[in-house]
């Protein structure tokens, strides 16, 4: 909050004067018939998006050449807002003249740029963005009815946010990267969350499949997780006896456990580390035996030197085992 | 023509109520509180207004009508008072309020509910009222206060307001009413109804923005909400706001005098505009007529977005609504829709139309003509009148994206 914010933007006033005619007067509102489409040899193919219980919905319909793929004519009609028919406005505008898989490919991005009067202002206010996005989601359906795959196979990757169309890959990356702790900090970084506001946490203007809220906590465990691990790893392939007690801990049960407990359990016994003591010139390791080796005579001999010499091979030539 | 139908949002400021505030800026400036004639001075126009005010709402004079700076306040006030005095230092817990409040009212309450108050949010009928039983049937030992609007201003339903308030004299609870949608518009006697605290506003009945008020029956306990001088009797701190109270009190006068006479020629006007409206086909209007603010439709179009009609009507020049004027930025389905259980596909065609008693007989011609005209021009691209069915599999049998 700040001077800007203390008068709300007038919604309308933000609006470009392309959404503002084509609202007042879209060019590529109608419908197409069947029949007169394929008495010119082409195929009609016509989808829905949305709802008037979503408070938008849009039916396209285009006319395909199907020697091409060609989109050769296309009409919409929306139950919506002034963004909701521009957009649909210039997304059918868009498909023209592209063969389907070329027309897969605009995004709401591009509805939103061509919606623009300059380059670098918005055509509608961030509210007003996800209006976008349902022309680019009638698109892919248009394209999956029409080659007969299913809508989602044309999204490569998930997008989280679909105003500024955020992958869940780039958000995951650019959290860890720059060490991202808030949501406020995404949406600086990556626009995703400035918009419409869905993706941010449940309960906003659409219901979502992945959260900003869930992606950062998740990105944010996985992150010390793998603080952690990379400690422990620098640890045990590091010098022994700059380590800390419960890494040296680890590191002695490790060895143990890949080379030595198998042996013991074999015949019955077992041993377990008690303490460790760090000395300038020895680092004392006090075990102690369990089962079978409890009181077998090897294991204050030949035992024993076998597991302080394993022991000083791994770790450092400076150890002592020492049972009680 | 231009044609202003939000009046359930704010009024025009009545001329002649613009009159009688003019002395008070920069002839007669002082402050009424102090001693010298500057601010004495103020006194017989103050004493006039706070007439004008009790007689409007026929109330006694043992009965505190505080002036503050809008309903919004009152409201808080209230809820915030009611919250102190006998929740935190007394043994209460609990408040009724309902569903279709103004966002004054249920948002202070979710606030209250942060601090560990129990709130019960009543829902109405399909009429968009809430019935007096069902109140009485939530109010529990613990309920500390009942606050139920007297007038919807989206719908202009008017709630059981007599009927409520004997439940909660009976009962032993406080009720407040949020009066904002009903001062001026129907009669309010605070006599003949037991209400303990009523909030109004003077920018909806033809008087300036920036002030308001508070009944308060038999001048009983409420904590200020506003702490500082002694200022009306210390029940609300602030220099009196002396041009605007001037001006409220005219307006009120201006509103309830004749009330009856003037509430007929406004619905005389309503009416005829909703009868031409519903002409249209796949319309309805939320509420019967006879149990409404005279001044107030809402109607929904089947097929036209309630966003979309908002725009051809501003292209025509009239002024209406989508529903209440606050919540008309953040673009959500009509909760009051959704609330009298109007299914989610109504609740996003919803427009409000709210006349004045300056509305005339041209305004509502050219009112119903363009009306038409843009419900047919929206309804000619709605993809609800599509005839070419979509292609197999391509056709969405419910809201798959937006969840509201």
């Amino acid at each position: 909050m700040a001077k800007a914010d203390m008068l709300g933007e007038s919604l309308w006033d933000a609006y470009s004067n392309k959404v503002t005619t084509l609202m007042n007067n879209p060019q590529h509102q109608g419908e197409l018939f069947e029949a007169e489409v394929e008495e010119r040899g082409h195929k009609l193919i016509v989808a829905d998006f949305g709802a008037e219980s979503c408070g938008d919905a849009v039916r396209l319909y285009w006319e395909i050449d199907p020697k091409t793929d060609t989109i050769v004519n296309s009409k919409f009609k929306s139950f919506g807002c002034g963004t909701a028919i521009a957009s649909s406005d210039v997304m059918t505008e868009l498909c023209i003249g592209k063969t389907v898989q070329e027309a897969v490919k605009i995004t709401n991005i591009d509805v939103e740029m061509a919606l623009r009067d300059t380059p670098d202002v918005p055509a509608v206010p961030p509210q007003k963005m996800h209006c976008s996005v349902m022309a680019y989601d009638v698109i892919k359906k248009a394209a999956g009815l029409y080659m007969g795959v299913d809508a989602e196979s044309f999204e490569s990757e998930i997008i989280v946010c679909e105003c500024a169309r955020v992958s869940l890959g780039t958000l995951q990356e650019v959290i860890k990267l720059n060490d991202l702790k808030t949501i406020e900090q995404i949406t600086d970084y990556t626009k995703a969350g400035g918009f419409c506001k869905s993706c941010i946490k449940p309960g906003g203007h659409e219901e979502r499949e992945y959260y900003l809220v869930d992606i950062l906590a998740d990105t944010r465990r996985e992150m010390d997780e793998e603080k952690m691990k990379a400690a422990a790893d620098a640890g045990s392939s590091g010098n022994f006896e700059t380590m800390t007690l419960v890494q040296q801990i680890k590191a002695v049960d490790a060895v143990v456990d890949e080379n030595v407990r198998q042996f013991l359990v074999m015949d019955g016994g077992n041993m377990e580390v008690i303490d460790i003591k760090k000395g300038d010139d020895y680092i004392d390791i006090y075990i102690r035996y369990l089962g079978a080796c409890n009181g077998c005579s090897s294991s204050s001999a030949g035992t024993l030197y076998a597991i302080e010499a394993t022991l000083k091979e791994k770790l450092s030539s400076k150890i002592r085992v020492l049972p009680i | 023509m231009q044609v202003y139908l939000d009046n359930n949002a704010t009024t025009m400021c009545d001329p002649l109520v613009v009159e009688v505030m003019q002395p008070f800026f920069s002839e007669m400036y002082g402050n009424p509180n102090s001693l010298h004639k500057f601010g004495s001075s103020t006194h017989p126009a103050l004493s006039h207004a706070i007439d004008q005010v009790y007689t409007a709402l026929n109330a006694a004079d043992k009965d505190d009508i505080v002036f503050t700076s809008c309903a919004t306040e009152s409201n808080n006030w209230v809820l915030k008072s009611v919250w102190i005095d006998h929740i935190v230092n007394g043994d209460k817990n609990h408040i009724v309020t309902t569903e279709v409040e103004h966002p004054s009212v249920l948002a202070t309450c979710k606030f209250l509910e942060e601090q560990g108050v129990k709130v019960t949010y009543l829902p109405v009928n399909n009429q968009g009222v809430v019935e007096a039983h069902t109140v009485r049937s939530f109010i529990t030992e613990k309920t500390a206060l009942v606050s139920v609007m007297w007038a919807s201003n989206e719908t202009g339903m008017i709630s059981p307001i007599d009927e409520i308030g004997q439940i909660c004299k009976e009962k032993g609870v406080l009720f407040h009413s949020d009066g904002v949608q009903a001062v001026g518009k129907i009669p309010v006697d605070l006599q003949a109804t037991h209400v303990d605290f009523v909030s109004f506003s003077a920018h909806k009945f033809h008087g300036p923005k920036g002030i308001g008020g508070l009944y308060i029956k038999d001048s009983q306990e409420l904590t200020p909400l506003l702490h500082g001088g002694e200022h009306m009797g210390g029940r609300r701190s602030g220099t009196l706001n002396v041009p605007y109270i001037v001006g409220m009190g005219k307006a009120i006068e201006l509103a309830t005098a004749n009330i009856e006479e003037t509430m007929a020629k406004i619905r005389a006007k309503r009416d005829r505009l909703e009868d031409a409206l519903v002409e249209l086909s796949d319309t309805f209007v939320v509420g019967d007529r006879e149990n409404r603010t005279p001044n107030t439709i809402l109607i929904s179009i089947k097929g036209v977005e309630g966003e979309g009609m908002l725009w051809d009507l501003n292209n025509g020049q009239i002024g209406a609504s989508t529903g209440s004027a606050c919540a008309s930025a953040d673009l959500e389905a009509n909760t009051v829709m959704l609330a009298i259980g109007a299914d989610n596909e109504l609740a996003h065609t919803g427009i409000r139309l709210s006349l004045s008693r300056f509305t005339t007989d041209a305004e509502i011609d050219y009112t119903i003509s363009h009306f038409k005209g843009a419900v047919a021009r929206l309804r000619a691209i709605s993809s609800s009148f599509a005839i070419q069915k979509p292609t197999k599999g391509g056709s969405v049998q419910e809201c798959e994206l937006h969840h509201h």
